[in-house]
């Protein structure tokens, strides 16, 4: 069970290799890299299938006082997620960054500081206790930033600065808040501090202000600002890597303090003030959906197009808290309570995995037509459709799966969210996932219709795009397809080990 | 086992396979597309054949089935219904492509339009063979998308604004029937399509909840069948070229609505359960009020493709009415109407775009006198509209006919009246047209660069790609209506299914 370790340290130690090494040799160390870690991770999941959840003390020293590396079925997830992308756009960026001497110098810099990324990503996903996992937390911030400037444009700098003081800033309302709970409970490990979690003014202040800090870091409605500046004026593989990962990260974290350290605080059995927190956080989150989406459609420029679309589709992720805070008792019809818990948590799951692979896949392609046309004007755009078939397919089959229309992993995600949410009977979430759907459809059939404008004779001629790039976009998009076909196996992994949230009372699955 | 389960996919994929290799094939090599195609399209044909031969003669019962995890099954079924829509789809989709490949012969981005063209036929094909109601949606909004790019295909501002229409009518009332997809599935657990409805077992369910669900799922039809007042993307998206229009009308999108409707009215909730439930009413008021006012609206067009649309909105909602009125024969009147409708309405598809390309004749007073210039082409054109009027023998007439029995059968004597206000409506639009083709004359000679435009051709009056499956469906829809009695006629085909419906597992 070492092994587990790899998963964080070799990131970690590719990140030293790429930074010594010189050349060629760096793109070629860093897949290699890539393609171990992806290895790793998948070597895990026997274990996870059979076991439900795997610990480690590190050095032998149990939880109080170890280090503890901890891993489930929802972390397996993200780590998946992490691993499949990584690889993909890690072949991606050898094509992206190879296009000339400029982009040459940036992906000098690209590779040790994703390695670093990733490899806090991975600690994230394994860490198990809340100290760790601000010290990990702000690792990923600090080299996504670093990624974010890497084009050194002016733009890109501006966004990269006011990422890094919202990030900073986050980070610390979290280690605030970590400060009062350890003097509050005396321990740090998420399972401990939530067996025996109480209310106190001090518990209280330090949930609310780790909550906020990783809804910063989430981009939750009012605090997306730094977002889609960020997200749009990266170059393409770091684009798809910030909108698809690393939001995503605190976004699990916040899944594990809500639901394992204060499920005193957040379940049905805590007190129920005036405003439940999970009903503020979906109120919030509906809204996300819908003016993301909306501001998506307002776009014309490709990229920050589908950075707003990033704050929409992030928005469903926080449906989850809403939906579980009612009390169990309201589901009607023949379908049981229990059952649309374990659907809300698919749902949810299914669309951090969805739109992970669906958004890289739109990074990607918007990257390879930036690289053809030389800009991501959609006005630009002329029979793109029709001379770059592939790129306009995988645009299409990305967009279909954040539509949440079949077949693909977003059907899934939102089919399971809307059953969650009628079998409970909240329909209004229902009215929201629906709203949402059709948004998206706006912006991303908008991009469509882009596409099909024939060109003009005096059209210029596109740039020749390396078929990796174009490969490796559309490998996203289909496997985003795919696995919408193969739910089952997936929603299998789910039930195990969700410690402390209601699905793992359960076990068997739904 | 093996091939119970091999051939209803070898059916789906046959159109699948197609169309992806068609997308990376290289725009000039038109010959290897062509021939993808036939071969596609003749391995779907002869799927289907084997199917009804396996089903019809030996009763076997051909099924796909695997589970999603989601509360769901995948499954897709072989019953005589969906036989009845595949075999349409996989015939006319034969015919289609090879009067697709005649028409766009030479012009852009052909690789892309038959890719797409297949993925719809795929689509449709889903949509027939579906087994429940979570199948049927993932291949109706499947088709959603695929027809998206055809109707956009000229890429034009008129094209895209279409398609922009087609697009909001059909995803908005996608999400609708996806809401009541999700919801029934909540109160009745999953379950799959029985002939004689699922929904009556359920004594529990409340009432309202159903009326409500009911609302949805035909709202979330009514976009596809063309439902007034939803009908509006369908004259709009005749910017598209002639084969896609009649991919749109007789195969695909129209009739995956009216399908749809049939599925839910015959085969979840029951035509009885239904009736019990008073849904059956509202419904009726829509179908007539669409029959009537699609009439109306062919009337007043000039423009002879948009005079077909409206036509089709009308024509389309007989199949509907064939599920709303309680009358058995009415059944078998709109089952019939299914596979009636769709050959007469591709021939005069075919008819409308050998005239545009050859003569350039895109409205109806362009039509004066070409009957003369050319018969055979003006002849189907003839076939097909009297068809449509209803005229005896022809199919048209057939379908009303059972439709009227049914009606007076029920007790509901208007749909007489609807049927006669109707064929009077129809004789309207169509006799007019026909009087000029053949009875006017020739208003002047047609301008030799005119001419050039169209397709250069010998002693034919259009390439035989074009005139040859137009010959092939108006062919068929006279003998569906000669040969009405034979056991295996679309009428035959549909008594079958009305009887057999209670027997089907």
């Amino acid at each position: 069970m070492t092994h587990m370790l790899w998963v964080v340290l070799l990131p970690f130690l590719g990140a030293l290799c790429c930074l010594i090494l010189r050349g060629r040799a760096v793109a070629g160390t860093g897949i290699l890299f890539s393609l171990a870690v992806l290895a790793v991770c998948t070597n895990l999941l026997p274990g996870i299938w059979t076991q439900g959840q795997i610990r480690v003390e590190l050095g032998g020293w149990a939880a109080p006082l170890g280090i503890g590396l901890h891993l489930d079925g929802l972390g397996t997830f993200f780590l998946l997620l992490t691993a499949i992308v990584g690889v993909l756009v890690g072949l991606y960026a050898a094509g992206f960054f190879a296009q000339d001497k400029k982009h040459n110098a940036m992906g000098r810099h690209f590779w040790p500081i994703w390695l670093l990324l990733w490899g806090g990503l991975n600690g994230v996903y394994l860490c198990s206790d809340v100290f760790n996992a601000y010290v990990l937390l702000e690792v990923t911030g600090l080299s996504a930033v670093g990624l974010t400037v890497l084009s050194k444009t002016t733009a890109s700098l501006v966004a990269g600065l006011r990422y890094l003081l919202a990030a900073m800033f986050a980070s610390l309302m979290y280690l605030l808040g970590v400060g009062l709970l350890y003097a509050a409970c005396g321990q740090l490990d998420f399972v401990l501090l939530g067996q025996d979690m109480t209310q106190s003014p001090a518990t209280l202040t330090a949930f609310g202000l780790m909550v906020f800090g990783l809804l910063v870091k989430t981009a939750l409605l009012p605090f997306h600002f730094w977002l889609p500046p960020a997200h749009s004026s990266a170059p393409a593989p770091v684009s798809a890597i910030l909108s698809a990962l690393v939001v995503k990260a605190s976004f699990f974290l916040l899944l594990r303090i809500w639901f394992t350290v204060f499920p005193a605080l957040t379940g049905q059995a805590g007190s129920s003030p005036v405003l439940p927190p999970g009903l503020f956080l979906g109120l919030l989150g509906g809204l996300a959906v819908l003016w993301g989406s909306l501001q998506a459609v307002r776009q014309i420029r490709l990229k920050l197009l589908i950075a707003y679309s990033t704050v929409g589709q992030l928005g469903y992720l926080f449906l989850i808290f809403a939906l579980l805070s009612v009390s169990h008792g309201a589901g009607g019809g023949p379908s049981g309570a229990t059952d649309w818990t374990a659907m809300a948590w698919t749902g949810t799951v299914f669309h951090v995995f969805s739109h992970g692979l669906a958004k890289a896949a739109l990074f990607l392609a918007a990257g390879c037509l930036a690289l053809a046309m030389g800009t991501d004007d959609l006005n630009a755009m002329r029979n793109i459709a029709g001379r770059m078939p592939v790129i306009t397919f995988t645009l299409a089959m990305a967009g279909v799966s954040l539509m949440g229309l079949p077949p693909s992993a977003g059907f899934v995600a939102k089919w399971m969210l809307l059953r969650a949410a009628l079998a409970s009977g909240q329909w209004w979430w229902a009215v929201v996932i629906i709203l949402g759907g059709l948004l998206t459809a706006a912006y991303v059939f908008k991009i469509l219709a882009y596409t099909f404008v024939p060109s003009q004779d005096e059209t210029v001629p596109l740039r020749p795009v390396p078929p990796a790039m174009t490969l490796t976009a559309l490998a996203l998009a289909l496997l985003c397809a795919v696995s919408g076909f193969r739910a089952e196996e997936v929603i299998a992994l789910l039930p195990h080990g969700l410690d402390g949230s209601p699905l793992s009372a359960q076990g068997g699955s739904p | 086992m093996s091939m119970t389960f091999w051939l209803p996919l070898i059916v789906l994929s046959s159109s699948l396979v197609t169309g992806l290799i068609i997308f990376v094939l290289p725009e000039e090599r038109s010959r290897v597309r062509t021939m993808l195609n036939m071969a596609g399209a003749t391995v779907k044909v002869a799927g289907v054949f084997l199917m009804a031969w396996g089903l019809l003669a030996h009763g076997i019962a051909y099924e796909v089935r695997f589970t999603m995890g989601l509360g769901f099954d995948f499954l897709l079924r072989v019953d005589l219904l969906s036989l009845a829509f595949v075999s349409l789809s996989s015939n006319l989709w034969f015919l289609t492509t090879l009067y697709a490949v005649g028409y766009l012969e030479g012009s852009e981005n052909r690789s892309r339009f038959f890719g797409f063209f297949s993925l719809c036929v795929t689509a449709s094909t889903g949509v027939a063979l579906a087994g429940n109601l979570i199948t049927f949606f993932i291949f109706y909004e499947f088709l959603t998308l695929v027809t998206y790019p055809l109707v956009v295909h000229k890429g034009t501002p008129q094209a895209l604004a279409a398609g922009r229409t087609y697009l909001w009518y059909a995803m908005s009332v996608g999400a609708v029937l996806l809401v009541g997809v999700v919801w029934l599935q909540a109160l009745a657990g999953p379950f799959d399509f029985v002939s004689g409805g699922v929904l009556h077992a359920m004594e529990h369910a409340p009432r309202q909840e159903l009326t409500v669900i009911f609302a949805l799922l035909i709202i979330g039809l009514s976009v596809k069948s063309a439902l007034v007042p939803l009908h509006g993307w369908l004259p709009a998206a005749m910017v598209a070229p002639a084969p896609v229009s009649a991919l749109l009308h007789a195969v695909a999108v129209v009739k995956a609505g009216a399908f749809g409707v049939l599925r839910v009215v015959l085969d979840v909730y029951g035509k009885d359960h239904a009736a019990a439930l008073g849904l059956l009413t509202p419904l009726a008021v829509v179908v007539v009020a669409t029959i009537i006012f699609g009439s109306l609206r062919a009337l007043m067009q000039n423009d002879l493709k948009r005079r077909l649309a409206y036509s089709t909105v009308s024509q389309v909602s007989y199949i509907a009415l064939g599920a709303v009125v309680l009358g058995p024969l009415a059944t078998v009147g709109g089952l019939a109407h299914l596979v009636h409708q769709g050959i007469m309405k591709i021939t005069l598809f075919f008819c409308a775009g050998i005239l545009a390309e050859s003569r350039g004749i895109h409205r109806i007073d362009q039509m004066d006198g070409v009957g003369r210039a050319m018969p055979l082409t003006m002849t189907l054109f003839t076939i097909a509209s009297l068809g449509m009027i209803g005229v005896p023998p022809m199919a048209g007439f057939v379908s009303k006919w059972y439709l009227a029995q049914g009606g007076i059968q029920a007790g509901q004597d208007w749909v007489v009246a609807v049927l006669a206000t109707s064929s009077l409506l129809n004789a309207a639009y169509f006799l007019p047209m026909l009087h000029a083709a053949w009875f006017k004359p020739l208003p002047f000679k047609p301008d030799p660069e005119t001419l050039s435009r169209g397709i250069v051709h010998g002693r034919l009056e259009a390439p035989w790609t074009l005139l040859v499956p137009t010959l092939a469906t108006a062919l068929f829809s006279l003998a569906a209506g000669m040969f009405a009695g034979w056991e295996w006629s679309p009428l035959g085909v549909a008594e079958k299914i009305f009887a057999g419906r209670g027997s089907m597992p």
